[in-house]
């Protein structure tokens, strides 16, 4: 007797959310376009003989013209601005998915330990993420950036230290449902401690929840960072950022918009791809959802 | 009721007291000073001033000295205004920066709320797909690149509205509040949406439908209680955005509101009059987050009896 029917392909979780994830045309032409501009924002500006801090004052105030070198013309102090906005977005992502990442990692470690300890220290913790979120979060982000003495590396601590605070919440929630499961209690039973449970069971099995919460975490991380260096708090000239280019182009917008637009164009259209993908993350994660 | 409103008001003096810390020890732990950025001052001169604020004292006896003050409703002078206190700066500019405010959230609530109903009803309607569009533009187009295009257009070229400033117009006031509730229509639309399909879905609104009652009655007294919940719930985050954006709004749209002075205030160390606005903020945010939690509270009876 011969057994016809054959048992279906063992196929992992993680795979079929992939696979639903790459039936999403939306999400995944965004994946392209954000790769396309990731890597134009690295490599570009290497084409160009001048860095966007050069300022060659014999090119003043250039308008578009795509067959000169300066493709989208030049500033008021003849810096390219091409060049600039290329310049700007390597600042804006790099701290836009470092800061994601480590607020991640930070929310998810507070969010497990809370969660699976449990009791007083639970509370506790739980309490201190309460009060800081009755905090103004813009006006803790100035302070901090302040604090930190401007800059760079300021302003990627103060964006991080004010995003943790809902993937630790979430974490928290699904830690403490896991704390109660079987095979923590096998773990516990076998001889693990506390914090072996938490590296090695705990946080893997939050992990699809936090990279739908963490791909959130990237536009926000960029938005506030740009926020911030249009009100000239956070990356300052003759550096470019995005926030500070947008900054400079609605100050001379009503005689020249090509300023605006060519940075601003540049930021929407990565916030755009990061929502759509992690939208489409989020449907293909949890089907329920939609 | 009355236990939930004291545990509310102790968690809101906590909070409030956590943040008046914070702000105040990292305000003066960040390098600089009020007087730092100016010409050159002779010592003594500069010494007499300090003594003037009180900025000669230890740190521990100022934070003291300004808390015994803010517990008597005195903010202190603002050291970048002379001759005017903190309390006078705040209450001038918070009639400006409450009609923008609270304008930008009932159009937001309003506008969301009913393109998100809309949507949901008719899914994959017009109305449906340019809910979605507005939604998608709202939260990947940051204000201050939608204000500044919204002045060139709808300012310098079209001439309908004026670029900024506090005229006796009511004109003055459409583009700021449009900009500052755009971002929470588009979030407010996709929460009502969201939850309005979820709700429809419910077993109480199919009885609702068996037993007879019109399909817009169960839509208006049934569905839209449980639509409306999660935006309830969105609330306080909603003021925390609106707070954001006021700060830009202000800047851009030259308004006399508070907002405006934050950014200011911080680069110029200016202490009292940073210290106030966040007092002012703070509170505002937590008296929002207590109005929503009732409000929740009093529209399902589920958060009543948790």
């Amino acid at each position: 007797m011969s057994d016809t029917s054959l048992a279906p392909i063992p196929q992992s979780t993680l795979s079929l959310q992939m696979g639903r994830f790459r039936q999403n045309r939306l999400a995944m032409a965004s994946i392209v376009v954000l790769t396309a501009i990731i890597l134009a924002c690295f490599i570009g500006p290497f084409f160009f003989p001048f860095t966007g801090e050069d300022a060659d004052f014999d090119a003043i105030n250039l308008g578009v013209d795509f067959t000169s070198i300066h493709l989208f013309g030049t500033d008021n102090f003849g810096r390219d601005l091409l060049v600039r906005t290329l310049e700007g977005g390597r600042v804006s992502l790099t701290i836009g998915f470092l800061g994601a990442v480590v607020a991640a990692i930070i929310g998810v470690l507070y969010g497990a330990i809370s969660g699976f300890i449990g009791g007083r220290i639970d509370r506790i913790m739980m309490r201190l993420v309460e009060v800081l979120y009755g905090f103004p979060y813009v006006i803790l982000v100035i302070l901090l950036s302040l604090l930190f003495g401007g800059g760079n590396l300021a302003l990627f601590a103060a964006i991080v230290f004010t995003l943790w605070l809902t993937p630790a919440v979430i974490v928290r929630g699904q830690a403490q449902s896991l704390a109660r499961r079987e095979f923590v209690e096998a773990a516990r039973a076998g001889g693990m401690t506390d914090g072996q449970i938490i590296v090695t069971h705990i946080v893997p099995n939050t992990l699809s929840t936090v990279i739908v919460y963490s791909s959130l975490l990237v536009p926000e991380v960029i938005l506030s960072e740009s926020f911030l260096s249009f009100l000239g708090i956070g990356i300052k000239e003759p550096q470019a950022s995005w926030g500070n280019l947008i900054q400079s182009g609605t100050a001379a917008m009503s005689t020249d918009i090509r300023l605006l637009l060519l940075p601003a164009g540049m930021l929407a259209t990565v916030l755009f791809c990061l929502n759509f993908i992690a939208d489409g993350l989020r449907d293909a994660f949890d089907p329920n959802d939609r | 009721m009355l236990r939930f409103l004291t545990t509310r008001a102790g968690d809101g003096i906590l909070t409030l007291a956590a943040l008046v810390t914070l702000t105040f020890f990292v305000m003066r732990l960040a390098p600089g000073g009020p007087f730092s950025s100016n010409r050159k001052i002779s010592p003594d001169i500069l010494a007499n001033i300090e003594a003037t604020y009180h900025l000669d004292e230890p740190l521990l006896q100022q934070f003291l000295r300004y808390v015994w003050g803010v517990v008597r409703f005195d903010f202190g002078p603002s050291i970048r205004f002379r001759d005017y206190s903190v309390a006078d700066i705040l209450i001038s500019g918070l009639p400006y920066s409450l009609t923008i405010g609270l304008w930008a959230v009932l159009v937001a609530t309003v506008t969301g709320v009913t393109l998100g109903i809309l949507g949901a009803l008719k899914r994959n309607s017009i109305i449906d797909y340019s809910a979605g569009v507005i939604a998608v533009i709202g939260i990947a187009v940051p204000i201050f690149v939608l204000a500044p295009l919204m002045q060139v257009y709808f300012a310098l070229t079209l001439r309908w509205l004026p670029v900024g400033g506090w005229g006796d117009s009511w004109r003055n006031l459409v583009l700021p509040i449009v900009a500052l509730s755009l971002p929470n229509i588009a979030y407010i639309s996709r929460l009502t949406r969201a939850a309005m399909i979820e709700t429809l879905r419910e077993n109480y609104i199919r009885t609702a439908m068996a037993k007879g009652i019109g399909g817009r009655r169960v839509v208006w007294n049934h569905a839209l209680t449980g639509a409306v919940l999660p935006v309830v719930a969105y609330l306080g985050p909603a003021t925390a955005a609106i707070i954001t954006g006021s700060i830009v709004i202000e800047t851009i749209f030259a308004l006399p509101g508070i907002g405006r002075h934050f950014v200011d205030a911080a680069l110029n160390r200016d202490y009292p009059l940073v210290m106030g606005i966040t007092i002012l903020y703070g509170g505002f945010l937590i008296v929002f987050n207590t109005l929503a939690d009732i409000l929740r509270g009093w529209l399902d009876p589920r958060v009543r009896n948790e």
